[in-house]
């Protein structure tokens, strides 16, 4: 995999169809020709190469050591940073998911009462600021309560921090949801793991290797007759192969 | 300064498979239509093509596709005694956000409604006495399935289902649906190909003396080409439906069926990121002059027409209504007003069962790739000793393998994360497998649709407050049509089951997986207690009509988009054969 390749790739396919009109609010009479791929039907692969959220090498270090008894290496595969979750989430909080771009932010906020109605809590803070609360807290508990860096701390004494962390028994402070900041990050570093690695993670799609996904295939019209067989199909990605 | 449009015959709000089947017909009668849509310009080959489609972060995981709650959400309360909060991230509800609307990311199911589900007051009645309707709010249709049978017979034609008729002219045909209403043609393809899974399940049903059959799809078996002479071609079973485009023409959906042909004609036109805020009432007090909209850079605008049509989500098309200040909102402290009344979800439950040393190859799928039994839905079985009515379809389906949607499904007792949640995971892609209950859903006098009052969309104008929780008569269905499903998964040989019965707690958006809501500006055949006479008119505006799933008075134990197909055909010939002729009520309020 060569992401610098299909980041010039994609970068091209742009800049050549940047001349071409983006329709928007516009009256459309006749059958539309001006629609060939732009911007924004073109997936956004992920922008590695240096960290634009987790700028903090603090930071890094805590959600690593997160990531890493959430999806440890072992006999199934990779790690999660071993496998580029680490670069996918923080490209993920660089863009339009990390702004909260489609949450509805809007106050007033009665937090009981949407705990209440809607079975877990909301936020009026975009995924972003969450991340960078959270591992801010998580790295005070450390201090406060082992007195080192959470990145220091033992393999056994993550996974205890985290299962109480998931049963809603730490308390990170007023301001912190802990068990929602559990579930925020069990999401992102499964989604970093299992999706396209074009997004930054999934390294040698170690993810779909793991479960026995063949990936963004097109047509399984060939082993629909071969029911109940192991196809042992090699996975492909969206990223071009050369 | 306004925008001032010119005057058109029909203005379409919502350029969905509502919009996209009615624009059709009237463009065709000759009548110059303009939609209006608040998403972008979407099509098959260049905007989900094979090359990006198959990407599950994107257009699943993150709904690239569907309208984000920034743009319009809605607040929700289980009573009318609570105060409603704001649903500020992704939930059950799916709205298009595109020109195509949801019907460019549904799965694809492609059902009618059984004959019961439109009178389902009478029939109820007829057969086990008015006792059994008490503690709901029962109505009928005002029409039959026999009157509206030709109607899901071109929608079907138009989008080129793929099925096996199980009953034709009045013959029961084994390997069809023996339980469906009568038809008159055999489905335009054949049904599509049985997975491991699908074939797994017919054989314990067809053993346990049930009926299966593959269910009808929008994805489509073979090529085709449909009335309008727009060619189809067959589905590869890649797995990326429901959520995603189809760039390879073989799921149905306006794109692929309708607005290559639409689109090429003079009288018809489109503004597209463009939203309908409301339509304006004539001085007159029976009819409506146009729409005001607003445009994506903020400049609002009027537009004129003879005709208005909503065509939006169900949901907005109630807003609309609310909006507008047509027909009166409805109390449900005194039953009066019927904008926002008999409001209704789907009855769901789904049973995952865990397998030993099976290769269920769940990336072999499509959006509608089943097989069901409705043995037990709708009144296809004796309720005279059950405390309940109605049912629910019990599918076998292989929609997806999707690696994210899917890490969940692990054997119950297993830790989510670590190294036993990776473990279980690379055992039990390839072993589970899940049956699905798709069921009915009866109105109540409490479940309704009204206007926020205090929270806003980003035009300033009040969200839409839905007000719901399940009703003691879908619990107990629930229950009984899961504790069957569970017995087939028993008898199926899964060596595990984790059960989800969405009915056993209150009701809120963020538990719930189906985008199947219905009601709120129904149909009917008394104004007293529907918002359109049964042609889809406004029984206060006599030149608005409102189509969609809000029509739907009750629920079946069905994907709605067929019957809202059928529905769109029904009332935009209405208009072209009727009204315009001698524009007034259709039907004696």
């Amino acid at each position: 995999m060569n992401r610098r390749q299909v980041l010039k790739l994609f970068g091209q396919a742009t800049a050549s169809l940047a001349v071409a009109p983006h329709i928007s609010a516009k009256e459309l009479h006749g059958f539309p020709h001006e629609t060939a791929l732009t911007e924004d039907h073109l997936p956004n692969p992920a922008q590695t190469g240096r960290f634009r959220v987790l700028t903090k090498q603090v930071d890094r270090d805590t959600l690593s050591a997160v990531y890493d008894r959430l999806i440890p290496a072992d006999e199934y595969g990779p790690s999660a940073t071993e496998a580029g979750c680490l670069e996918f989430i923080d490209d993920q909080l660089a863009g339009d998911y990390g702004s909260g771009k489609a949450l509805y932010l809007e106050g007033p906020m009665d937090r009981e009462n949407e705990i209440k109605l809607l079975g877990k809590p909301q936020f009026l803070a975009t995924p972003k600021e969450r991340y960078l609360t959270g591992l801010t807290a998580l790295e005070a508990y450390s201090q406060k309560h082992y007195k080192v860096a959470f990145a220091a701390l033992s393999p056994d004494q993550v996974d205890e921090f985290l299962l109480a962390l998931e049963a809603d028994t730490i308390d990170l402070g007023k301001d912190i949801d802990g068990a929602a900041l559990f579930e925020l990050m069990l999401q992102n570093a499964r989604e970093g793991y299992l999706a396209d690695p074009i997004y930054g993670g999934n390294k040698d799609m170690a993810g779909w290797k793991m479960i026995g996904f063949p990936g963004a295939r097109y047509d399984y019209r060939p082993y629909l007759a071969r029911r109940g067989e192991a196809l042992n199909l090699i996975p492909v990605s969206l990223i071009p192969n050369d | 300064m306004t925008i001032e449009r010119k005057k058109v015959d029909a203005v379409i709000c919502g350029l969905g498979w509502a919009g996209s089947v009615i624009a059709e017909e009237l463009t065709r009668a000759g009548l110059n239509v303009l939609a209006i849509e608040r998403g972008a310009w979407r099509d098959t080959s260049t905007d989900f093509p094979p090359a990006v489609d198959p990407d599950e972060l994107r257009w699943q995981t993150r709904r690239s596709m569907t309208q984000p709650m920034s743009v319009e959400t809605t607040t929700f309360r289980n009573r009318p005694d609570q105060k409603a909060a704001p649903v500020r991230d992704w939930n059950a509800y799916q709205f298009g956000w595109n020109v195509g609307g949801a019907g460019t990311h549904w799965a694809g199911m492609a059902w009618r409604f059984n004959p019961w589900d439109f009178e389902v007051r009478s029939k109820t009645i007829e057969r086990y006495g008015v006792e059994k309707t008490e503690g709901l709010q029962l109505q009928d249709w005002g029409v039959t399935y026999e009157e509206m049978e030709p109607y899901y017979d071109r929608f079907e034609r138009i989008a080129g289902i793929s099925g096996k008729a199980g009953h034709l002219n009045g013959e029961k045909i084994t390997g069809g649906n023996v339980f469906e209403g009568a038809r008159t043609r055999d489905y335009p393809t054949p049904p599509l190909e049985d997975t491991h899974w699908m074939s797994k399940y017919r054989k314990v049903v067809t053993d346990m003396g049930y009926h299966p059959f593959t269910i009808p799809a929008g994805n489509l078996s073979q090529a085709y080409v449909n009335p309008l002479g727009i060619t189809m071609g067959p589905c590869t079973y890649c797995g990326f439906c429901d959520f995603h485009g189809c760039g390879n023409f073989s799921k149905s959906s306006p794109q692929a069926c309708i607005l290559p042909a639409l689109m090429r004609r003079d009288n018809f036109s489109v503004l597209t990121e463009t939203e309908v805020l409301h339509a304006v009432k004539d001085e007159d007090g029976q009819t409506v002059k146009g729409v005001n909209f607003v445009t994506k850079e903020g400049k609002l605008g009027f537009q004129p027409a003879d005709i208005v049509i909503f065509t939006a989500y169900q949901m907005d098309n109630v807003r609309l209504m609310l909006l507008s200040g047509v027909g009166k909102p409805y109390n449900p402290a005194t039953g009066e007003g019927t904008i926002g009344r008999n409001y209704s979800y789907q009855t769901c439950s789904s049973v995952t069962g865990f397998f030993d040393n099976e290769n269920m190859n769940p990336f072999i799928g499509a959006g509608a790739l089943g097989v069901q039994i409705d043995d037990f839905n709708a009144d296809n079985f004796d309720h005279s000793d059950l405390d309940f009515i109605g049912g629910a379809g019990i599918m076998a389906f292989n929609t997806n393998g999707r690696p994210i949607q899917n890490a969940g499904n692990v054997r119950p007792g297993t830790r989510r994360w670590g190294t036993e949640w990776k473990k279980a995971y690379a055992r039990d892609y390839q072993n589970a497998a899940s049956i699905f209950c798709q069921g009915t859903s009866m109105p109540h006098k409490d479940a309704y649709l009204d206007l926020d009052p205090e929270y806003k969309d980003r035009h300033g104008q009040p969200l839409l407050r839905v007000t719901f929780d399940w009703n003691e008569n879908d619990q107990k269905m629930a229950k009984y049509a899961t504790d069957k499903a569970i017995d087939i998964m028993k008898r199926a040989g899964a060596v595990d089951i984790m059960v989800d019965n969405q009915a056993e707690e209150s009701w809120n958006p963020y538990k719930q997986h189906s985008s199947h809501t219905i009601g709120g500006a129904v149909m009917g055949a008394d104004p007293s207690t529907s918002a359109l006479n049964p042609y889809l008119q406004s029984w206060d505006a006599h030149n608005l009509f409102v189509v969609g799933a809000s029509a739907f008075p009750n629920n079946g134990g069905f994907n709605p988009t067929l019957t809202v197909g059928a529905l769109a055909v029904r009332a935009a010939r209405a208009i072209h054969e009727t009204y315009i002729h001698n524009p007034g009520p259709m039907v004696k309020g």
